[in-house]
């Protein structure tokens, strides 16, 4: 039975992981850029809920409602200023780019906000402690199964708004090919800027959410990105399904763990991305090796296909 | 007046000269064929009308307008568009999706998906099928088809036949005979001399980057492209270059 409570706690959990994985997932899979900064840019995200919260008195949904907008224009402004430029320098630029954008991230919060450990779980009242019970020794949380819901909603709706509508079929073009996207008329650059701009909107939710279950302060980034990253592999790199997928198996493997000792929380985390991570690269290089021995024409028809 | 004029043209690879100070017309309705050895600099000059490719110097007019410093998406609203080299399909997109993103981004006009399946019937079962997993007959009409999705008024052709199996060929010029009986201004870039001199109006010949001959389609002998072709006799004084 407490296997049984772990494996649904763990699943609640990845809804986190995964709403958190998504904007990376979203922005790797589109632009190939790597974003050391996603973590932060979550962070950064719910200061400003934050901020409103404490400066008007409004619930936190309200004041994520205003977020969103704000930081998908930080989002698209970013696109057009910073990784626009860097990703004409070659793949490693844009890379050292989001990894100088979270430190001057972390540093300003640092400056503006103090070292202080903050939570907006005392803002939305009983939600932050709620329950269902589920029998007499499982319960689960009403957050946590927002959350999970959100995320399921969010990477639903991600994965239908990419499949059926104009801009979702320009941005899996141009993520294919920019320059073939631009001779069949599509502005590969703004298409680039609108995918920046919800993929950073989507971490004010992902802040959000950790700053409802947990606390943050200005250097809670990168662990955010660790657990995104890890999610975002597990589940398959630029597919969303896979990320709810990677999120929900991280989350699990964590609990599993934690319920084994209590140092197995973070160590299955990562020993089941390692092997997963190991896995697919001992795969692909049994791919390759196979289509080597086919012939030459394999592996040219393998890496055009992909 | 014609309907695309670029005025010495260069462009580079890095430190290669790939195109040098070429002057090209196209006139509406007019079909070209641009022959050259591998390295001569066709694709190059596509590319670069296309705005694919940067130049280094020179301008392109189109319809009257200066169109050097635009982007390529801005062309195509423009109306010119490129069938690259390769194919470059969108391989995740299904063939329906491939067409509409032209649809979308580029011009409208009277060429539509249901107008494309009329040209190219054997596209109909294939709609719902990722790009890559077409044969290259059928992703060749696709990515033409993509191309005609922005209703252009200037298409640029660059070698459609490569790598097609002879029958696939036939069928994808007798499809073109169709498409463009009343469309829209052509350049074919082609390596087979008697597959474009049977549809085309005009022949341009490149060499080193440079365009060495110029010829009514139907004046033109063999033997003159052929000596073009491969450098074999200096042109008119007028045409020599330092």
């Amino acid at each position: 039975m407490i296997w049984l409570d772990q494996i649904i706690q763990g699943t609640l959990l990845g809804g986190y992981y995964a709403l958190i994985a998504c904007g990376l997932s979203l922005m790797f899979g589109v632009m190939r850029i790597i974003n050391l900064a996603h973590g932060d840019f979550a962070i950064l995200g719910v200061f400003a809920v934050w901020l409103l919260v404490a400066q008007t008195g409004v619930s936190p949904f309200l004041a994520l409602v205003a977020v969103i907008p704000l930081m998908a224009l930080f989002g698209w402004a970013l696109q057009h200023w910073v990784f626009e430029r860097s990703l004409r320098a070659g793949p490693l630029v844009p890379l050292l780019a989001t990894f100088g954008l979270a430190i001057v991230i972390e540093n300003l919060l640092f400056e503006g906000f103090g070292a202080d450990t903050r939570s907006l779980a005392p803002e939305i009242g009983d939600l932050a402690f709620d329950s269902w019970t589920l029998t007499d020794r499982i319960y689960v949380g009403h957050l946590a199964v927002l959350v999970f819901a959100v995320a399921v909603i969010l990477l639903v709706g991600l994965q239908l708004f990419l499949k059926w509508t104009v801009l979702g079929r320009a941005i899996r073009a141009t993520a294919e090919d920019p320059e073939t996207a631009e001779l069949v008329g599509v502005n590969s650059r703004a298409v680039y800027a609108m995918a920046a701009a919800i993929a950073v909107a989507t971490t004010a939710i992902a802040g959000t959410f950790l700053a409802m279950r947990a606390t943050f302060d200005p250097y809670s980034g990168p662990a955010q990105l660790i657990f995104a990253f890890e999610a975002v592999v597990i589940g398959g790199v630029g597919s969303l399904w896979g990320t709810l997928i990677g999120g929900i198996v991280l989350g699990i493997a964590q609990s599993l763990g934690a319920q084994i000792g209590p140092r197995g929380f973070l160590l299955t985390g990562h020993i089941v991305f390692l092997v997963v991570l190991g896995a697919r690269l001992f795969l692909s290089s049994v791919d390759v090796r196979a289509a080597m021995r086919r012939g030459v024409d394999g592996v040219v028809g393998r890496s055009r296909s992909s | 007046m014609s309907l695309l004029a670029a005025e010495q043209l260069d462009a580079r690879h890095g430190l290669l000269k790939a195109v040098r100070n070429v002057d090209l017309c196209v006139a509406e309705g007019e079909i070209l064929a641009l022959v050259g050895a591998n390295g001569a600099g066709k694709t190059t000059l596509l590319r670069t009308i296309a705005g694919a490719h940067r130049l280094t110097s020179g301008r392109i007019i189109f319809d009257g307008k200066d169109v050097t410093a635009l982007r390529a998406h801005e062309r195509v609203a423009l109306g010119i568009a490129l069938v690259p080299e390769g194919r470059r399909l969108f391989a995740g997109l299904t063939v329906e999706e491939n067409l509409r993103v032209a649809a979308d981004a580029g011009r409208a006009g009277r060429w539509t998906i249901d107008a494309l399946l009329d040209v190219f019937p054997m596209l109909k079962a294939r709609l719902k099928t990722p790009a890559g997993l077409l044969s290259g007959g059928e992703q060749q009409a696709t990515s033409i088809s993509r191309a005609m999705m922005t209703n252009p008024r200037l298409l640029l052709l660059d070698e459609i036949s490569l790598g097609l199996a002879p029958l696939a060929i036939d069928n994808l010029y007798r499809s073109l005979t169709a498409l463009f009986s009343s469309g829209p201004a052509l350049v074919l870039v082609e390596q087979n001399l008697n597959r474009v001199l049977g549809v085309a109006t005009r022949v341009c010949c490149m060499l080193e980057g440079r365009i060495v001959l110029e010829r009514d389609a139907k004046l033109a002998t063999r033997q003159q492209i052929t000596d073009a072709y491969f450098g074999l006799r200096q042109q008119a004084p007028g045409e020599m270059r330092p």
